[in-house]
Formats: structure tokens, sequence, C-alpha cells
């Protein structure tokens, strides 16, 4: 069996600002199809280097290779029509309705979205396709993101990336859009690249997790491996954190039993 | 005030030309703040200076910018040659155009400034070009702040144009700076009124226009846009129905004897079939560029101001001396031709209450100089910096306890509220007849002579109907006969008349038509 043509590569990428680095130097491939969970403390450079891969962040040194095309050659509206992103500001067009929101990226080309294909992705993040007409100010944090996820999904990307795209919701709904997020990542055959600062999440919904460190890779394992004692200090000191409240919270239970 | 009901149905082609001047010039700034904010959003430099040049334009009060596009127009001729116009339309759009962009661009770029960077984060990743996220992101969510920004600067630029009657710009400035200067009330108050009511207007329909923005209630937007373009269109018709081919057009400073003069001169050339316009309210050191660049036709102007201010003199040869080298220096440099002298001074004097002056035994400035030091002196704006001021205050050795300055007409009202004890009075003022003022004698001649001259642009210098028929006023107006007129039109008791009444009045009392008096004979 031949290995597919990666999608992504980081091939060295690296980013300083000043004297600052946030990234130092990152090498890494990421295949077609797979979850990938980018995982690190606050300022450990994984937002930036997600960023990179649509160019809101451009690299110092090294490249970002795009199936096989460095991406700071692409003409940056055309990368990012093929690269669907989701973040945690969401940042709806408040003077849009949902539906021009959804319908915003075919627009930019020139396409028109039919109300039918806006119901569909409504329905694909959960949502009544009624909301099409309301303003986002009419919405909840929850159906916010979710409408943010729909218009991400709604040029049908390639790629799909997501930076903290939970981190402002509350524990319930983030359960739930996580689920939603790793099943239609199954269904529509994406491949995704999340930053999330929460280990567990990335255990639970990723096929491969990359730690960072102060702008470097330090671990790059299967949740497998993780929760095995794979993936050297950093990684196993995250992995602790949701290990052993699983724990506490287990023995408590017993105790009650 | 039952007469300023009269008076506003009149007032229709001012309004119709303050409109024009006011959007105009909210337009063009407009034109120039919009891609000024767009380029500061993206350039933290361009942004500093922009707001730092539209603050300091602010500093300078809207009467002094207006009057310095005058100069700097007449420098651009260089450029541009004789057919750029220095005075009117052109130079008030631009000066208001300035005033008008502060609010406009801080408003700009403000708004862009407080975009949310989550909806311009989202913008660029959906993958937005630089143009679309303008004016798809940009642009709607910064509409109804810069919307209020062209609030501010519309209310701020109606205001300011009335100042546009002081560079010859015809505006609702006219009857207020025409009824400041006759003390007529009613006038100044219609002026206010119609401007404060075209104001009100403007801040409303455009407050409409913001709402709609904000709201995105399209109704609003359009139809509050569709009411400000009716209204600009409707000015636009109005006035260009009205113009028609060249008129003669009088000059008016801003005193009440020029009013008067300039309608006695008015009247005599449409009796003699020529249409007129006049230029009233205009600021004194425009009126003889205007002149010589026949941007106005008629002027009236003094021996001493010209003496002093256009040929740069400060020595006194006497007063015929004086005036044929003025009216040689006319024709020699301006091509402007000086018809005669009316008959009649109107020069500084200083002036004081009689019973003041008894009191403190003063009959000449020797005399004065003597008690000065314990009285307030007054004078007009730019009295103190002339050379008339620095000649007789070192001729007497002249030092006054303090100096204060007055607006002409208020300068008498001062030395009767005793908030002056001396001012600086004009000849031909009728209110030193009236007020029973002492003119102060000038013993040393330090004072010179202020001879009232008929001036004709180049344009109609050699115009024969127009010399026919202004002729017969040369050396027919007494300085009597000035006073009286000038009086009659200041007073404010129930003998007041308007300056077009008053020149009736003083056309009847004209001496030896005709005849340029030759030496005449002082009336200091």
């Amino acid at each position: 069996m031949t290995t597919p043509q990666p999608l992504l590569v980081f091939d060295g990428a690296a980013r300083a600002y000043g004297r600052a680095v946030a990234v130092a130097g990152v090498s890494c491939a990421i295949q077609p199809g797979s979850f990938v969970a980018l995982v690190g403390a606050s300022g450990s450079g994984k937002s930036t280097l997600l960023k990179m891969v649509n160019t809101l962040v451009t690299p110092t040194d090294g490249r970002v290779l795009f199936r096989g095309e460095d991406v700071t050659t692409l003409p940056p509206a055309r990368l990012r029509r093929r690269v669907g992103y989701v973040f945690q500001g969401v940042g709806l067009f408040p003077h849009m309705s949902v539906a021009e929101n959804i319908a915003i990226g075919p627009r930019l080309t020139g396409d028109k979205l039919a109300p039918e294909r806006i119901a569909e992705l409504l329905q694909l993040v959960e949502l009544d396709p009624a909301l099409a007409r309301r303003m986002p100010d009419e919405l909840s944090g929850g159906q916010r993101q979710r409408v943010g996820v729909a218009r991400a999904l709604a040029g049908e990307p390639e790629l799909l990336l997501m930076d903290e795209p939970f981190g402002a919701l509350d524990p319930v709904t983030r359960d739930a859009l996580g689920r939603k997020v790793r099943e239609l990542h199954a269904a529509l055959g994406l491949t995704t690249v999340m930053v999330t600062h929460d280990m567990a999440e990335a255990l639970l919904l990723a096929d491969r997790v990359l730690v960072m460190d102060a702008g470097r890779l330090v671990a790059d394992e299967t949740p497998q491996g993780l929760l095995t004692g794979a993936g050297g200090e950093v990684a196993q000191r995250l992995v602790a954190v949701p290990r052993e409240q699983a724990e506490r919270l287990a023995d408590m239970e017993g105790r009650l039993a | 005030m039952s007469a300023i009901w009269d008076i506003l149905p009149g007032l229709g082609d001012k309004l119709a030309a303050h409109v024009v001047l006011s959007a105009s010039a909210i337009g063009l700034a407009m034109l120039i703040a919009l891609p000024l904010a767009v380029w500061a959003s993206r350039s933290q430099i361009v942004a500093r200076l922009a707001l730092s040049l539209a603050s300091l334009v602010q500093t300078i009060p809207a009467l002094a910018l207006l009057a310095l596009f005058f100069p700097l127009l007449l420098s651009l001729r260089a450029v541009f040659g004789e057919g750029l116009p220095t005075l009117g339309f052109l130079p008030a759009l631009m000066a208001l155009t300035l005033y008008a962009l502060l609010p406009i661009l801080r408003n700009a770029v403000t708004a862009q400034a407080n975009l949310d960077p989550g909806v311009l984060e989202a913008a660029d990743s959906v993958g937005m070009t630089k143009w679309q996220k303008l004016t798809l992101v940009e642009a709607p969510l910064s509409a109804p702040f810069i919307m209020a920004g062209i609030r501010t600067a519309s209310v701020w630029t109606i205001g300011a144009a009335t100042l546009a009657t002081t560079i010859g710009q015809t505006s609702l400035g006219d009857p207020i700076f025409a009824g400041l200067q006759t003390q007529n009330w009613a006038l100044v108050l219609a002026g206010c009124l119609a401007s404060a009511g075209l104001a009100l207007a403007a801040d409303n329909l455009l407050w409409v226009i913001e709402v709609g923005l904000a709201k995105r209630a399209r109704w609003m937007t359009f139809g509050g846009m569709a009411a400000v373009m009716l209204g600009i269109l409707a000015a636009l018709w109005a006035q260009g129905s009205a113009s028609e081919e060249r008129r003669i057009v009088i000059a008016a400073k801003q005193f009440s004897e020029q009013y008067i003069l300039a309608q006695l001169i008015g009247a005599r050339l449409e009796a003699a079939g020529y249409a007129v316009e006049y230029r009233d309210g205009l600021g004194s050191a425009v009126v003889h560029s205007a002149l010589a660049s026949s941007n106005v036709d008629i002027s009236v102007d003094y021996t001493g101001t010209i003496w002093t201010n256009y040929l740069k003199r400060t020595d006194n040869p006497g007063r015929e001396a004086m005036y044929e080298t003025i009216r040689e220096w006319e024709a020699r440099e301006n091509e402007v031709k000086v018809l005669g002298r009316l008959g009649f001074e109107n020069a500084y004097a200083f002036a004081m209450r009689s019973d003041r002056a008894r009191e403190l035994g003063v009959a000449s400035l020797a005399d004065l100089a003597v008690v000065a030091p314990q009285l307030t002196v007054g004078g007009d704006p730019e009295f103190f910096e002339r050379p008339e001021w620095i000649a007789v205050r070192d001729a007497y050795g002249l030092s006054f306890g303090k100096t204060r300055n007055f607006a002409p007409t208020f300068m008498y009202n001062a030395l009767q509220s005793g908030e002056a004890d001396v001012i600086s009075a004009y000849t031909s003022d009728g209110r030193i007849a009236a007020d029973r003022l002492v003119v102060l004698e000038d013993p040393k001649g330090a004072l010179p002579s202020y001879d009232a001259m008929l001036m004709l642009s180049p344009r109609i210098a050699a115009d024969e109907g127009v010399i026919a028929a202004l002729q017969p006023l040369v050396g027919a107006i007494s300085v009597e006969a000035m006073r009286e007129a000038n009086l009659a039109v200041d007073r404010e008791d129930e003998r007041k008349l308007t300056p077009k009444q008053a020149a009736a009045a003083l056309a009847k009392t004209l001496r030896r038509p005709g005849l340029d008096p030759g030496p005449l004979s002082s009336e200091k």
C-alpha cells in the first residue's frame, strides 16, 4: 500500500514577532481524512501555527504546503475559500442574516447558495432551518457557533481549521458540538485540524494529537499512545490532568455506591 | 417682530445659495475624508497625520480660514491663470470643506478602529479580498457612525457658511451681516432663523438616514437620502434659474456707510438701465483685491486706507498730493479707475463724551496724552494694528491704561456705558452728532485724510454708461449729509431707515452735481 500524498505539510515553519519566537520551526505532515488535535498551554504557539495554514499569519521561516503548494504563493482569497475556518470569536457578520452569513463564501466567488442548501447546512449542525432569516444577535452562543461551523462547511472545503472552536461555550453545548463536528468530519470525509488547550477534548475527538510547547512540537502521538504513557514529559503532564480528574470522580462514585 | 416674517420670504435666493454651498462643501469633504479614513485604517502614520491636520484646521477661526483663501487663490493665479476666482464660491467651498473634514474623518477612523476584531478575522478567513472586506463588512458596519460624523459636519458647515458673506459669496449670512451693521435686528434674526432652521432640517434628515443605516431599515435610509437630494436639487434649480448675464457688482464693506453708498450707486445704475448685484459685508481687506481682479466692479474706498495698506506709505504729504498719487497709482498698477471723490471724509478721529472731556479738560490729542494712563481706549478690531494709530501714538506719546477692541457698531455704546473713555471714531459717523461727542483736535496733523473715493474695476473702467451714471455723485456728498444718512440707519428708534431708504433720502440732498470739488473744506 502506498501512502497517499499528505494534504498539509509543515516544513520547518517558524514565526517570530521581533525577538519573540511564537513558532520555532515545526515539521510534520497531515494525511487526508485525519482529525488532528493541536494541544498546548497558552502561548505555546498552537494558534499561530494553525493560522499559517490559511495565511492569516505568514511564516518568517520555513514553508507550509497545501496539496504540495506553498500557501504563501497562492492568492490568499482563493486559498481561504478552500479552507474552512472556525474560531472562538465566531465572527458572524452582525449586519447579515444567518442565511447570508452561511452563503458568504460562495457569494464572494459569484455563486449563489440555494435556500435548500442553506437549510441542509443548518440541519447538518442541528439547527432549525427557520433560523435562516434571523440576525446573529438573536441567537444563543451555541447557536452562533453552529452557524459558524455551517459557514465554514458551505464552501465544501478540503480542510477544516478550528481554533478553540468551543472555548466560549458551556460544557453541555461544548460536548454536544464536539461530537457533532467529529460526526460531520467522518460523514463528509473532511480533514480537520483543531487547536485546543483541553487535552480531554483532544483525546476524545482526534485520531492524532500534536503537543506544542514554547513554539516546538514535543509530541506526535495517537490518543491511545498518550494514554499508555508515550509522548514525553510535557504531553504526559497534560494527559495527567483529565486522567486524575476522571480517577477522582470514579473514586467518589465508588464511595457513593 | 412681525418684520421677521416679512423678511423671511425674501431670503429664498440666499437660502438656495446657502444650501448649494453647504452641500457642496460636505460632499467634497466626504470625497476626501472617506478614502482618507480607509487609508488611515491601514496606516497608523496616515491616521495620526490626517487627524492632527484636520484638528489643526478646526483651531483656526472660520472667519480667518475663509479670509485666508483669498491671498492663497490670488497667489495660485500664477499657476492657473487669471481666470481663477479668488472670491465667492470657490474660496468659501474650500474653507468650509476643510472645516467639515474633521468630524467626518474622526468618526470614520474611530468607527473602523472599533470594529469587532473577530468580525474582521472572519472576513479574512472566508476569503474576502481587501475590496470585498471594505464594501461588504467595514463600510456597512461603520456607516451609522460615519453618518453621525456627517451630521455634525453638516450642522457646523451650515452655521459657518453664513460667514461666506465676508468673502463675497451669497449666503444666509448676508442678512445677518447687513443687519448687524445697521442694527436692524429683525434682519439679523431672520438670517439666524433661516440658517438655524436649515441646520435643524439637515440634522433631522441625516438622523433618519443614520437610524436607517443602524437598524438596516432601507426605507428610512433611502427616504432620508431622497429628501436630502430633493432639497439640494431644488436649491440648484432655484439658483440656476436665477443666474443671468453678468451684472455690475457693487461691493460694500461691513459698515452702514458702505451699505448706503452701495444702494445709492446701485439705484443710479438701475435708473440708467444696468442690472446690478450687491456684494455686501465684504471683509475690508478683500475689497480692494476683489476690485482689482474685477470680482466686484464698484467700491467706495478711502484715501488713507489705500495709502497705508496698499501703497505701504507712512508719510503724510497732504490731502491733495495723497489723492493724486493714489489715483495715478491705481490706474498704473491695477488698471482701477478712481472716478473721483464723493466729497466727504471718513477719517479716524478720537472722540469722547462731552461731559467726560470737560471733566478731564481734554480738547485735543495733546491734552489727552496727559491723562491717557488712567483711561481706557476703544477701537475697532483693526485699529490698533494700523499705522495711523502708531503715528498718533508716537506723535503725542499716548499711553493708555487699557486698550479694548469693539465691533464698530458697539464702540459708541461702549463710550456711553463708560466701558471706554475714548474711542477711535469715524468722522462721517452719524453718532458723533447724535451722541453729542467731542472730536479731539489733531494739532500735529498726525492723522491722515480719508477722502471717500468712487472706484471702478478694470472690467468697467472704460464703460461710458457707468461713468455717466455715476459722475454726478462726485463731490456731491457733504459730510453732514453722510452723517445724517449714517445716523438714520444706525439709530434704534422708530425713525430708523434701511440702507436703501437712507440712500434714497441721501440722493435728494446731493450738492453741485458733477463737479469734483477740488480742495474740500475740512470737516474734522
